[in-house]
């Protein structure tokens, strides 16, 4: 077991090494920062000065390597367009993001589980054939079609939801949260709901799938045989055995939808990281960017560590086979 | 010697069509409904966006054609409405209609040249690495690795972005298309090179290339003519989910600003530009073009889940 989890942290450390190199490569491609940020009127003398301070007459690999060290203490320098520090910029647009993406998932297993088990128990029925139907379009459409369509919907034509910003906020130590006042709870409906429909077909379809294949299972005849409720067996016996894969797309999927919410977060004005980074992209900001890269694909790495490490735990089998 | 098996023809062969109508795949198609409806709507969709030049009423490129006085006119259903504009016109008089026309050829293409592309790329690395094993493999899966652990979007759009601001200033609008499909490529190949490497190394032990070794039949030979035909069935699904995904991709990009440009508009770059007056009252501006990028996705995908089951032999 040890000898696994060395393995498998050490390559999750490996890819974040190459990761990082990919983020450096950004400032490596991008041009001459130091024609970014200086004036002018600047002279050559200043021009080397300024160089010589942010490591640029370094090598390439020493200059690598700072990076990696820097990055890896959150230090991520500062940001061309607004010159302040970029990893506190980031932190102070973290909440929003994770608040969005933390109610967008709770939303996909709340109304996806559900949906999931009543398309496989009627099976062939009309609803549940239509709920599958329905489930093509929330694969195929792209969540800015989707949240564009429920501002024009709900926000403009019928006025029931606010369509951009995040409303109110209080300050709880450095973490701002929005789902404590009115105005906040009301704003983060719409972008939840846009973030959180493709994540819900997702769901659906799992569930759907797996409780087909538990219900064939003997166990079930037996406990119909046995005269159980068909709602006990459905929802206590056979809808256990499905979860299992439901909480590793879950896991798995709250990095992708961290990144997706970039998109949600430029429909609605959202003020997330997602919305800092594309503003960032426009503007040519590299440290911003190549900051977002790394901490993006870091909790991504993260998280399938874990969900590797936790099934080595629970299915001895995997820790040969993996790796 | 090696290739006697190849230039035998066999007798009576039917001809193709009868072939195709007799199989097994035909007869899935047509009794799918849902399948029939995505394609016949597919095939509409792309004439339709490949003739735009023929029938779209205004040449979207020519901005002589544009004219302010036509701005901001509402579909023909609604009061004010005028022909030809039938589905109204955008802020600086563009037809919606010749804009949805134009765009869709445009998102159409970008599509079909990444998937294109990032097939090569995924089918030859992919091969590779599941034929020969050993290093060559570790290296191209720990780079697939490393490019998995990027979302894709976020991969797509830091490529875009980079890629265009190397770009010279006077090129960026006609080399954006370049940009955008080299950014999905680069997102994109991997799936394909993951699962025809999967396939590849299954394949490699069995007999008949054990044979072919025997025969001394070149390895660029077996792999090409024996073993990529075999992996091919489920790179065909993939590929055509994935173009599905790749015209995402790009409204995606545009949506976002770092994808085609106003000048040369995608559907992307149209609901972008749409997405201005959402709040103003202009709603047609951005729901048409909204609309067709969801029947072009949806149609693609009813095909592709059609498909999937269809070539599935567990489903037989």
């Amino acid at each position: 077991m040890l000898a696994f989890l060395i393995k498998r942290i050490g390559s999750a450390i490996l890819v974040m090494l190459a990761v990082a190199f990919l983020a450096f490569l950004i400032f490596a491609v991008a041009g001459d920062p130091v024609e970014m940020m200086v004036n002018e009127q600047a002279t050559q003398a200043d021009r080397d000065a300024l160089r010589e301070r942010l490591g640029l007459d370094q090598p390439f690999l020493v200059q690598y390597f700072t990076f990696v060290i820097n990055a890896a203490q959150g230090e991520f320098g500062i940001s061309y367009q607004t010159q302040r520090d970029v990893m506190s910029l980031i932190a102070s647009r973290l909440p929003a993001t994770l608040e969005l993406v933390f109610i967008a998932s709770m939303l996909s297993l709340i109304v996806g589980i559900p949906l999931g088990v009543i398309t496989a128990i009627h099976r062939g029925k009309w609803f549940s054939e239509g709920l599958q139907f329905l489930s093509i379009f929330g694969v195929s459409l792209p969540s800015f079609v989707i949240a564009i369509l429920l501002i024009l919907v709900f926000s403009v034509w019928l006025g029931w939801a606010p369509g951009f910003g995040r409303g109110e906020t209080v300050a709880l130590g450095w973490w701002t949260t929005g789902l404590l006042t009115p105005s906040g709870r009301n704003a983060i409906i719409l972008p939840a709901i846009a973030l959180a429909l493709y994540e819900i077909t997702l769901v659906m379809r799992i569930v759907r799938a797996e409780m087909l294949e538990v219900l064939r299972s003997d166990f079930v005849k037996f406990a119909r045989a046995r005269g159980v409720p068909r709602r006990i067996i459905h929802y206590r016996h056979a809808l256990r055995n499905c979860l299992m894969p439901v909480a590793t797309l879950t896991a798995m999927n709250f990095g992708t939808l961290i990144a997706f919410a970039l998109v949600t977060e430029t429909v609605f004005q959202w003020p997330g990281m997602g919305l800092l980074f594309i503003q960032a992209v426009l503007n040519l900001d590299f440290p911003i960017m190549a900051a977002y890269l790394v901490i993006i694909s870091a909790i991504f790495v993260t998280l399938n560590t874990l969900v590797d490490i936790i099934y080595a735990v629970i299915d001895p089998r995997l820790r040969q086979e993996k790796v | 010697m090696t290739l006697q098996a190849d230039q035998q023809t066999p007798v009576a062969k039917p001809s193709q069509l009868a072939r195709m109508r007799d199989s097994d795949l035909w007869h899935s198609f047509v009794t799918h409904r849902g399948a029939v409806v995505g394609a016949c709507l597919l095939v509409f969709l792309i004439v339709t966006a490949f003739a735009a030049p023929l029938i779209a009423p205004q040449n979207v490129y020519d901005s002589a054609e544009l004219q302010l006085m036509n701005a901001r006119i509402p579909p023909i259903w609604q009061e004010g409405g005028r022909w030809p504009f039938v589905l109204g016109t955008d802020i600086q008089g563009r037809d919606v209609l010749s804009g949805i026309l134009y765009g869709s050829r445009t998102s159409i293409l970008i599509a079909v040249f990444a998937v294109v592309f990032s097939l090569a790329i995924g089918v030859i690395v992919g091969l590779a690495a599941g034929f020969f094993g050993g290093i060559i493999d570790n290296v191209l899966m720990r780079f697939a690795d490393v490019l998995l652990s990027i979302p894709t979007i976020l991969l797509a759009i830091l490529a875009s972005a980079v890629a265009m601001g190397m770009l010279p200033p006077e090129w960026r609008a006609l080399g954006a298309a370049g940009v955008i499909v080299f950014a999905i490529t680069l997102s994109n190949w991997v799936q394909y090179a993951r699962i025809v490497r999967a396939q590849t190394s299954v394949e490699r032990r069995k007999e008949y290339v054990e044979a072919a070794r025997l025969l001394r039949v070149s390895p660029r030979r077996i792999m090409l003519r024996h073993i990529l035909p075999n992996t091919m069935t489920p790179v065909l699904v993939a590929a055509t989910l994935s173009f599905g995904m790749a015209i995402l991709a790009e409204a995606t990009l545009s949506f976002l600003g770092v994808g085609m440009p106003a000048s040369l508009p995608s559907l992307g770059t149209l609901i972008r530009i749409g997405n201005n007056y959402l709040f103003s009252g202009q709603w047609w501006i951005v729901l048409f073009p909204v609309l067709q990028l969801s029947l072009l996705v949806v149609s693609i995908n009813l095909v592709g889940d059609w498909l999937r089951d269809a070539l599935n032999p567990k489903l037989r």
